[in-house]
């Protein structure tokens, strides 16, 4: 479950002073559920679930993740959440199975657990051929894999994804798209994050509209179409922001 | 404190660097090379110069001398010296090298020496220049063993003793130790270059672990894990710990092996010729000495170099603050190398120039134990000063997501 109350966060820029890239967010998602925050870039998606992952604090409001207050107790948050993003790169010079091993004994895996879930999740996601491959040889679809088993070794209950599939290519994009609902059906309580409308039909269940740090509107894609009477998202999405 | 958690990150870190081919080279290789190369390379090198130097015959011009026959016969007769026809222009050749030196004899010379009357011969040469320097020694002995010839001759035709002109000898007598004669040589030299090898083996893990992470995209994935920031700098810092003592340890290490083996070396090239320049001894207890007042330092270049690389961007971000740094850096440890700078409770407290200063003392058998232990103190707490600047830095998100 996540909770999402009132969050803002402001950075301050040289130039432009104190800047709100979030200013007020609230949404919820719960479990079994794909929660998808659709924005143009510096819409504050990126930071909302940086919030979220705790990386960064919020300067005001709090969010529930897993039953913790990101605030009060992030390491209990990081350990109960999987987070993957286009920024979240691998380490070059460590295997592919180093890699995986390494996340896992920072979430406190013991060695017989590590070794299981290791070969479940290798086995599942058909990395085999490549498991003692440097990442850094690795191709992107493979790269994608590795950061797959990386957030679920030590299988979170919630998982966040920020514009997972940028810069990808349809394979490897279809990777993770198929990876987002495994999760959903899995039970777990899934956020991410993009600006490509058709991900968001293809995998939300419920859709939040960010612009300028807000959000503008919320619920699922029925209940969207039906309130602004327009049936194509992108269009949709231009009406809210420009509202 | 976790333990387990800062060990995952070390182990982690410590392969990875490993793997580095950067951090290899100026851990492992530069120290295994460098310390070699200055020690039995320059030593070799500077033998050899001296020695094609020593075995040159110098071509010498004598001007004057012509109503002085037995001395020019007796100069002809230098085996150890080649005359060369006199020649108004022999400043110039002397400058030029066509000539190493030159010797002027007086008109009347022999004639002003047999009447007791005085006389000056001047020798020319290039001061500072080491071959013109052996061909003006050859010349300046040859005249005073005919002064003295000719102050023994006068003596004995007054039936006075030789004693007369020469009423007492002076001896110079030894009595520093053997390391010392060696220290004073290289004293200050070697912990010069123990400290730079230690700070350039710190400074690829330092900017590759922060910079390079923020880099290659990586240090959004390591803060998602449950990993304090804490712990993950321990982790980290420990690395470059790590890379500076095995640096200075391998420094120190190659210093020992190579001055021993240099010693033997130059010694059966020489036939022992060199032996007293070559006093060069460098304790287990010297080295082992070394390593623990460096060691404070290393902790110290290690965190600082951590903080100030985790501020920058990128790699090439943290290369352009780091260069100044080294020379920052090794301003103090040159200072020491400065005739007349000694150890004193003030400059113990002024950070890298206290354990330059104290390694040179410490090279040459002198061990302040009181201000070695104000140096060890005042470094540790230069040292964890750096360390909580580094932890501090890495709970900052401005510095974490600088863009």
């Amino acid at each position: 479950m996540i909770e999402a109350q009132h969050l803002v966060k402001c950075f301050r820029d040289k130039k432009r002073g104190a800047v709100s890239a979030v200013n007020g967010v609230s949404f919820s998602c719960r479990p079994g559920e794909i929660y998808g925050l659709l924005g143009a870039n510096g819409a504050g998606k990126t930071t909302t679930l940086r919030i979220l992952a705790t990386i960064l604090t919020p300067s005001e409001g709090t969010a529930i993740v897993a039953g913790y207050d990101v605030i009060k107790d992030p390491q209990m948050v990081r350990s109960r959440v999987g987070f993957l993003s286009t920024a979240t790169a691998l380490y070059g010079r460590l295997s592919a199975q180093e890699m995986v091993e390494y996340f896992g004994r920072l979430h406190g895996l013991d060695e017989p657990t590590l070794r299981r879930r290791i070969d479940e999740l290798f086995a599942r996601l058909e990395m085999n051929d490549y498991r003692d491959r440097r990442c850094d040889k690795l191709s992107t679809g493979m790269k994608q894999k590795v950061s797959i088993a990386r957030t679920l070794v030590h299988d979170p209950p919630v998982m966040i994804f920020d514009e997972p599939t940028v810069g990808l290519d349809v394979m490897a994009a279809r990777t993770i798209s198929g990876f987002i609902r495994e999760c959903r059906d899995a039970g777990k309580t899934v956020v991410f994050s993009t600006h490509v409308m058709s991900e968001v039909e293809k995998l939300c269940d419920h859709i939040g509209i960010i612009h300028g740090g807000q959000l503008l509107a919320e619920g699922t894609l029925t209940e969207l179409r039906a309130r602004y009477g327009i049936q194509d998202l992108e269009d949709l999405f231009v009406k809210v922001i420009e509202q | 404190m976790s333990l387990r958690n800062i060990g995952i990150v070390y182990h982690k870190e410590l392969i990875d660097s490993l793997r580095d081919r950067r951090t290899v080279i100026s851990m492992i290789v530069v120290p295994l090379v460098v310390m070699p190369l200055l020690t039995i390379g320059l030593g070799f090198l500077s033998l050899a110069l001296v020695g094609v130097a020593m075995r040159e015959t110098p071509r010498v011009m004598i001007l004057g001398g012509e109503d002085s026959p037995h001395v020019m016969a007796a100069l002809h007769q230098m085996r150890d010296i080649k005359i060369v026809p006199a020649n108004p222009d022999y400043a110039q050749e002397i400058s030029e090298k066509q000539i190493r030196a030159a010797a002027e004899i007086p008109a009347g010379f022999e004639a002003k020496l047999a009447a007791g009357e005085p006389a000056t011969v001047k020798i020319y040469m290039y001061e500072g220049e080491m071959r013109s320097g052996f061909g003006a020694e050859r010349l300046q002995r040859f005249f005073r063993g005919l002064r003295d010839w000719s102050v023994r001759q006068r003596l004995e035709e007054r039936h006075l003793p030789e004693s007369l002109a020469r009423p007492f000898d002076i001896v110079e007598q030894n009595v520093a130790p053997p390391e010392k004669v060696g220290g004073a040589i290289l004293g200050g030299l070697v912990p010069y270059f123990v400290i730079l090898l230690c700070l350039t083996g710190a400074m690829y893990p330092a900017m590759d672990l922060t910079a390079g992470e923020k880099e290659r995209g990586t240090m959004e994935t390591i803060l998602c894990s449950p990993v304090s920031r804490t712990h993950l700098v321990f982790g980290k810092f420990l690395m470059v710990l790590t890379a500076a003592i095995a640096t200075a340890v391998l420094a120190i290490t190659a210093m020992l092996v190579s001055f021993a083996v240099g010693k033997k070396l130059i010694l059966g090239l020489t036939h022992g010729a060199a032996a007293s320049a070559l006093q060069i001894t460098v304790t287990g207890k010297a080295a082992f000495s070394i390593f623990f007042v460096v060691l404070p330092l290393a902790v110290f270049f290690s965190a600082a170099l951590l903080a100030l690389s985790l501020f920058a961007k990128s790699f090439k971000e943290a290369q352009s603050y780091i260069s100044p740094l080294m020379i920052v850096m090794v301003m103090p440890a040159v200072a020491a190398l400065l005739p007349g700078v000694e150890l004193s409770p003030a400059l113990a407290l002024i950070p890298v120039l206290n354990t330059s200063l104290v390694s040179k003392e410490i090279i040459t058998g002198t061990y302040h134990w009181n201000l070695i232990a104000l140096i060890f103190l005042s470094s540790s707490l230069y040292a964890g000063v750096a360390l909580a600047i580094a932890v501090k830095l890495f709970q900052r998100e401005d510095v974490l997501f600088r863009t």
